[in-house]
């Protein structure tokens, strides 16, 4: 018997009993629909906290001074010692590594932000040009920090969005003079809103060059360097690159902690897929249960065609084609429900995603293809028994109907 | 061509055992027209699915052509009754979701003949048969006379040597039994055997051998002198 005979055959018998037939490929529709739908929520949330990270900046390895691991009473406090800081040289040593892309020094510092009456006290960070491209920040207005010498001193600053907003209104801010603590500086450029990142309102800031606030703040040291690593997959190189060169630099003394936003995104990244996959399987288990049902409409389905089987059997079938006959009923019925169940699921997903515009959702092609498998496994799995049982009637009492 | 030798054939029901043929040996030569009559449980219907490879015998030999077929595995066997064997049943046996014409293809679907040969074969049969305008009708919009004639085009569509008949018109008033068995006798002339099981004496007068049977053995087997 040709293949496109016995799918014709099967389809033929298919039609033959309607609603039977609808019943069983709603069962495993649905069943398809909960595994895409299901998935594409956990996946949705997976991806919408990898992405809130991804917007801190990608790839970002974080230097900062000190051994964190430390606790209690060191022997370098007992000896008088402070960690030693990292200085801007430090930071421009870094560049020896080739795995590392760009980095940006940070200071922090609390300085009087003042423009004629009005006064308030911000948040000074301390940066190069780089730190707009390392953090993902954008500009409304102006320029950022100026390119060039890490040691430059220009008296410039960049707003925050609200720092602008508090201090000028709706006039124009780069171009004029600020007073920040004992000096002045000139606006050259006004973030644009970006909310909360890493514990800090960007918001609420003032940025200037790292070496204008080592003046304002009469110190030397770094906060931070944020290091970005050329792409993924040399994050660890930077990490031990920027380790050694540091430790190196120190006198070979360990005392800088490199920590890398990978490590905690992996974190998160596996939990959410974990609860996806345990989501999916759980679904899944609606299409076992589809199975069974298909299973019970079939052996339904043997005794119903008992006659035909034995006529089958007089006209020359061997009990093998009998078996394949079921196996493509079956198999058609899985397929026709699974692609229902797909056109379902994305539907759901699509109405999912209109309500809440902010969730990516969006079914992960591994649980569209493990749905579509599990219903065409199930269905011709649970149809074995039913074939078998059909192939095996007797064909004589099979034509009697008995 | 057809061969038993001493075949028997027992049925255990509950823990008895029933014999519903015993110890039969004959033979039928190609082309010839064979009855075979007796009361009910007499034993004819085992004897014709015997024959048809339906049933295997619980003892003995059954040569078809020669070979063996007493030992053959279930595809072998299907093999045999799809090329050698037709079969038409008292109660017709079409399948109710397939036209006239499918059913009559049905044989040569399974037994996977292209397309193009399966129509032009199913054109000619249901020419022949006088069924062209009711090819496209399902079983239950024929009369029992059409419905039996499409049974017969089914059970002929892969030229066997063989047809085997079960009360082909016990379900047919006379005029329309007396029709299809005319139908069945014309094919004798194509050199095919037709054995014909019935109750009904007028209808296996008609047959050159009559072979009468009762629990389980024959009777009787007159050759009718031609």
């Amino acid at each position: 018997m040709r293949l496109s005979d016995t799918l014709q055959f099967a389809s033929g018998s298919l039609r033959g009993s309607p609603t039977r037939t609808l019943l069983m490929m709603l069962a495993m529709a649905i069943g398809v629909a909960a595994v895409v739908v299901l998935t594409a929520l956990g996946e949705g949330a997976r991806r919408y906290v990898v992405d809130q990270f991804a917007s801190l900046g990608t790839n970002l390895v974080i230097v900062l001074p000190g051994r964190t691991e430390t606790s209690g009473v060191g022997p370098g406090l007992m000896s008088g010692q402070t960690p030693r800081e990292i200085t801007l040289d430090d930071a421009q040593a870094l560049l020896r590594s080739r795995a590392i892309k760009r980095f940006a020094p940070l200071t922090v510092g609390s300085a009087s932000l003042s423009r004629g009456a009005l006064n308030r006290e911000v948040v000074v960070l301390g940066s190069t040009s780089e730190l707009l491209a390392v953090r993902h920040m954008e500009m409304a207005v102006g320029r950022f920090l100026p390119e060039g010498d890490i040691h430059d001193t220009a008296s410039v600053c960049v707003l925050g969005n609200q720092m602008k907003r508090e201090l000028f209104g709706n006039e124009q801010a780069v171009g004029q003079w600020v007073r920040l603590g004992d000096r002045r500086f000139r606006v050259i450029g006004v973030m644009s809103s970006q909310g909360e990142s890493m514990g800090m309102r960007t918001d609420e800031l003032v940025i200037i060059p790292v070496a204008a606030s080592h003046q304002l703040f009469n110190n030397s040291g770094l906060f931070r360097i944020l290091i970005e690593a050329r792409n993924r997959d040399s994050i660890e190189q930077v990490t031990r690159d920027a380790e050694s060169i540091l430790v190196e630099r120190h006198g070979g003394e360990r005392d800088v902690t490199v920590i890398t936003q990978d490590a905690v995104l992996q974190t998160f990244d596996r939990i959410l897929g974990a609860l996806t996959m345990a989501v999916g399987g759980i679904a899944a288990i609606s299409l076992a249960v589809a199975g069974v049902l298909i299973m019970n409409v079939m052996l339904i389905a043997v005794a119903q065609r008992v006659k035909e089987i034995g006529l089958l059997k007089a006209l020359g079938a061997p009990g093998k084609q009998i078996r394949q006959l079921f196996f493509a009923e079956a198999a058609l019925l899985s397929a026709i429900g699974s692609v229902a169940g797909l056109a379902l699921g994305y539907a759901g997903s699509f109405i999912i995603g209109q309500v809440y515009p902010s969730l990516p959702v969006s079914p992960p092609w591994w649980a569209v293809v493990a749905a579509t498998a599990t219903a065409l496994g199930t269905g011709i799995l649970f149809s074995v028994w039913p074939a078998r049982r059909a192939a095996k009637l007797d064909p004589v009492a099979a034509l009697a109907g008995k | 061509m057809i061969e038993l030798q001493n075949v028997c054939r027992t049925f255990t029901v509950g823990d008895q055992e029933v014999a519903a043929l015993r110890d039969i040996d004959l033979s039928f030569g190609a082309g010839e027209y064979i009855s075979i009559m007796g009361p009910s449980g007499s034993g004819k219907s085992t004897m014709l699915n015997m024959l048809g490879l339906l049933d295997r015998p619980s003892s003995g030999t059954y040569l078809l052509d020669g070979g063996n077929v007493t030992d053959l595995n279930d595809e072998q066997l299907a093999r045999v009754r799809r090329e050698k064997i037709g079969f038409v049943f008292q109660s017709f046996h079409l399948v109710p979701r397939l036209t006239a014409a499918q059913n009559v293809e049905l044989p040569m679907i399974l037994a996977g003949i292209p397309v193009e040969e399966r129509k032009e074969r199913v054109k000619v049969l249901m020419r022949n048969y006088g069924l062209s305008d009711r090819a496209d009708h399902k079983p239950d919009q024929l009369s029992g006379g059409q419905r039996q004639r499409v049974a017969i085009a089914r059970a002929t569509v892969m030229n066997p040597s063989v047809l085997l008949a079960d009360e082909p018109t016990g379900n047919l008033d006379q005029a329309t039994g007396w029709e299809v068995l005319k139908l069945l006798e014309g094919l004798l002339e194509q050199g095919i055997t037709l054995v014909l099981v019935t109750h009904d004496a007028e209808i296996g007068a008609r047959a050159h051998r009559r072979i009468h049977m009762l629990d389980g053995r024959i009777l009787s087997d007159e050759q009718q002198a031609k």
